[in-house]
């Protein structure tokens, strides 16, 4: 079942001064995600995948296509339409350390959704205890303050805050970039566990093809605001069609040194040949 | 998993400060070990309430008391008062200080300055309260609707609280004493408004900053209405500079009620400081004192809300400025007998390197650990660590540039066989920028906004070389075009803003290698960049490398990056070196646990998601 269609999305913004036109960041983008599954969007800085998340969060206007949620469409609602989608799609942000209020006990943060949404307080309490277990945090740490928490750790507690209204979708927008190595192959797991259990969808965003790889079914890749490639997680991370992609998969460095000086050599021809078409 | 395996050690727990300055790329930046310091410290300042530290504060203290002195006599007035405010005396009239019953003398009207200025306190008390509070619920509201809605609000307010703002206040105030009846108490209403554009302006822009972070997103999301959004996360940030504002808002209210009390303006039942010191004034040649008293309590009072908002500062904002970089170099704490003699053949040689940062409570907190590592000419090292590990504070260390508050504690740093440690910034700077040369993370904030890219690297090139202004630019202009760069001469003529990020970094190291640098420190230097971009960077590094036989130093993060340019690898984990070798060695066949983890965590290049997604109607928790 479809959960979340996007077709031709536009968004453009305000240029800078009076009379600038505005400048379009995505020129008409499709994808859609079905429920229970991960769809990877990956692409460099200033390609507009954070916009796309961005669009679906209702964070940003859109200036044309249309956005649809179990079939209805969901732009230009107004702020109560928007508000009663809260407990349907969520997000985890990129940064961990602006994305929890500082002044604010986990245990706040946490509830915050549910009491939105009508839960008691000791309800909120209770299910606040449930999704600290989730996420591998311990009880205690409801009546701590986000400073105590090392990054990885405050990752766990937006993850936990996103599940906390049981959404169906949620947009995670480059949600273990900033984390360390070894910290980040553990949320990444996490996010795939959770998925498991729950069947929640995820649109994940992400700069790093290894990163979509691991927990995408399918695979967008985004380029200036464009989609150039759309496919199952195999095909687009490991066989490429689109010239972008074939680019941008031999870029990355992998952690071999002899493995690397082959892709390297790729990159090289690959570039050569695709110099030598255009 | 069930455990969370991140540790919350000391060095690794960063707070909410660390990513504000990242945002340039739009990448996050990883808190560096200078930052988790800072913010650990910061930490542990927060802990200690900041009632505490009002209270250690002798400023705030001092004045503290004074008022509370002050306001509390105001307010015992009917009881410790020996006459009316208003009670007068003929026999009285200008009575001299030291009378029985009239402690301080009486006025012109034979009334008791004593018993005047107690209930004076009380008018000033109420003139305070009045005009601050007016100020700040006109300001604070009208600052949060018009910072948080949108462009049209904003653009109203702005212009509404401007206009207020045009009125000559103290004009206006006299001019409306006909509709305020003389009332003291209403015209400080009205001077309350006249003063809520400061507070408005500074809400607004608290606001501004605000409202772009993620965490009000996040609470957008969550589906929290904007008046809940204000009320919890907004109004929240903004509780200091508003409370540090009341403090001077009292203090101007009380002033200016005094001010239209000596111009007679109002009613002159009212005991007042203003009014007195007018009666005073009459009488300055004939009773002296009776001028001194009334002037000398409104001194105390408005000088003291003074220095009371100035305490409050830098209590709540923690004002204290750091200390300017001066010429003496890195701190060091015990300097090593130099032992001379450039017996040693190796380009770099750091031996037992331990560097420090002071901890709140008066120690020291070594994030460099007796660190040892060699480099020879022409190798590439890469120095590889998670977040906190140290290696970007070595890097430092050895150009000579970490922070003031950090300590060299121990070990040696030699280059090409002379020790760097101890050295002064004069000493160090012939050997800076020419003999050792660093490419930063961040490329941008590396270029000054305010030149052109050319004339920077221009200044750079002839500092280190001593050449002419027009060879330096035909050197920078071969640079551009070696390093890469299409239109070398449109790149030089370009503003910093008008170059890409890829752009930015490729001229930064043209200017590091203009000198044919024999040692070329670079920290993160692919990070901040698209990987497309990053592995062009990596080619130029490797082909200058080999072009000019440098060493180089890199610091990273990235094991993909080790693989495809260094030599030898170094493994850093809190403070420490647990492994070195070839990158052969390292990558095939890891000793160390650590560096094992560190390889395990990279994720696998041939491991695609294969489980199908879980069927929609399945469990939901």
């Amino acid at each position: 079942m479809t959960l979340l269609d996007v077709r031709d999305l536009r968004v453009a913004f305000p240029g800078r001064g009076l009379r600038a036109a505005p400048v379009e960041v995505l020129h008409g983008v499709s994808l859609d995600v079905r429920a229970g599954e991960t769809v990877g969007l990956v692409g460099e800085s200033g390609s507009g995948k954070t916009t796309i998340g961005r669009a679906v969060l209702g964070l940003v206007p859109t200036s044309g296509g249309r956005i649809a949620f179990e079939g209805k469409d969901i732009v230009g609602l107004n702020a109560r339409q928007r508000r009663a989608l809260a407990d349907q799609i969520q997000v985890v942000f990129q940064d961990p350390y602006t994305s929890l209020n500082p002044s604010l006990t986990i245990g706040d943060i946490l509830s915050e959704p549910l009491v939105v949404q009508g839960a008691s307080a000791k309800d909120a309490r209770s299910r606040v205890r449930v999704l600290l277990d989730r996420v591998g945090l311990p009880a205690n740490a409801a009546s701590r303050l986000p400073r105590e928490f090392s990054g990885g750790q405050r990752q766990r507690i937006a993850i936990a805050r996103a599940l906390a209204p049981r959404p169906k979708l949620i947009v995670c927008d480059e949600p273990v970039s900033a984390l360390d190595l070894s910290t980040q192959a553990h949320v990444l797991d996490l996010f795939i566990d959770i998925q498991k259990e729950t069947g929640v969808a995820y649109l994940f965003i992400s700069h790093d093809l290894s990163v979509i790889r691991h927990i995408s079914h399918r695979v967008a890749v985004l380029y200036r605001g464009d989609i150039v490639e759309n496919g199952p997680a195999s095909e687009v991370t490991s066989a490429p069609a689109h010239p972008y992609t074939q680019r941008l998969l031999l870029a990355a460095p992998v952690a071999d040194p002899g493995e690397q000086r082959r892709r390297r050599a790729a990159r090289r021809a690959l570039l050569e040949t695709q110099g030598a078409m255009s | 998993m069930t455990a969370p395996d991140e540790t919350s050690t000391g060095s690794t727990r960063p707070g909410d400060r660390v990513a504000s300055d990242a945002v340039s790329t739009g990448r996050v930046a990883r808190p560096s070990t200078e930052l988790l310091q800072a913010v650990q410290a910061a930490e542990a300042s927060e802990r200690t309430t900041v009632l505490r530290r009002l209270l250690r504060d002798p400023q705030a203290m001092t004045t503290i008391v004074l008022l509370l002195v002050i306001l509390i006599l105001g307010l015992l007035a009917p009881i410790i008062a020996l006459h009316g405010p208003n009670e007068a005396q003929l026999s009285m009239v200008n009575a001299p200080v030291g009378t029985p019953g009239y402690p301080l003398g009486a006025d012109e009207s034979g009334r008791d300055i004593y018993s005047r200025l107690l209930y004076s306190v009380q008018t000033a008390a109420v003139s305070a309260l009045i005009g601050a509070s007016v100020a700040l619920v006109v300001g604070v509201t009208a600052g949060l609707i018009g910072g948080y809605f949108g462009r049209v609000t904003q653009g109203v307010t702005e212009w509404l609280f401007s206009l207020v703002m045009t009125f000559p206040g103290v004009l206006m105030l006299i001019v409306l004493m006909p509709v305020t009846k003389g009332a003291y108490q209403a015209t400080m209403l009205i001077f309350g408004v006249l003063l809520s554009p400061g507070i408005y302006r500074i809400v607004r822009n608290l606001v501004l900053g605000v409202k772009n972070e993620l965490y009000v997103d996040a609470a957008r999301v969550s589906g929290l209405g904007d008046l809940r959004i204000l009320g919890r996360h907004v109004l929240f940030v903004v509780r200091g500079p508003i409370i540090i504002a009341a403090a001077f808002l009292c203090g101007s209210a009380i002033a200016v009620q005094s001010g239209l009390a000596f111009l007679g303006v109002g009613s002159l039942q009212v005991p007042s400081f203003g009014a007195m010191i007018s009666s005073g004034f009459r009488n300055l040649y004939i009773v002296p004192t009776q001028f001194l008293w009334p002037s000398l309590s409104l001194g105390i009072i408005t000088a003291s809300l003074v220095l009371l908002g100035n305490a409050l500062r830098d209590v709540l904002e923690g004002s204290q400025p750091k200390p300017a970089k001066v010429g003496a170099g890195q701190r060091v704490l015990a300097p090593e007998a130099a032992d001379g003699g450039a017996y040693d053949s190796r380009l770099l040689d750091i031996q037992d390197l331990s560097i420090a940062y002071p901890d709140p409570n008066g120690g020291l907190n070594e994030v460099v650990r007796g660190v040892s590592l060699d480099l020879d000419k022409g190798q590439i090292l890469g120095l590889v660590g998670e977040s906190g590990s140290g290696k970007s504070q070595t890097a430092f260390a050895t150009l000579g540039v970490l922070p003031n508050e950090a300590m060299i504690v121990g070990g040696s740093i030699r280059f090409a066989g002379r020790e760097l440690i101890g050295l002064t910034d004069a000493q160090m700077a012939p050997l800076r920028g020419k003999e050792i040369a660093y490419i930063p993370q961040e490329p941008m904030s590396n270029l000054d906004p305010s030149y052109r890219v050319g004339s920077q690297l221009v200044q750079g090139v002839r500092a280190t070389l001593g050449i002419s202004q027009r060879e330096a630019r035909e050197r920078v202009l071969a640079l551009l075009a070696r390093v890469g760069i299409a239109d070398p001469q449109r790149t030089f003529d370009s503003y910093p803003h008008q170059i890409s990020g890829g752009m930015a970094q490729r001229v930064l190291i043209a200017g590091a290698v203009a000198s044919r640098p024999r040692l070329l420190i670079a920290d993160e230097p692919t990070t901040a960049l698209d990987v497309t971009v990053q592995a062009e960077i990596l080619d130029l590094l490797r082909d200058l490398q080999a072009e000019l036989d440098m060493a180089v130093l890199l610091v990273t993060h990235n094991f993909g990056v080790v693989a495809d340019i260094c030599d030898r690898i170094a493994v850093m984990q809190s403070g420490r070196i647990v492994e070195t070798g070839t990158v052969e060695e390292i990558f095939r066949d890891p000793q160390h646990e650590y560096t094992m983890m560190l390889l395990g965590s990279i994720l696998d290049e041939n491991v695609v998601r294969t489980d199908a997604p879980v069927d929609a109607a399945g469990g939901k928790s």
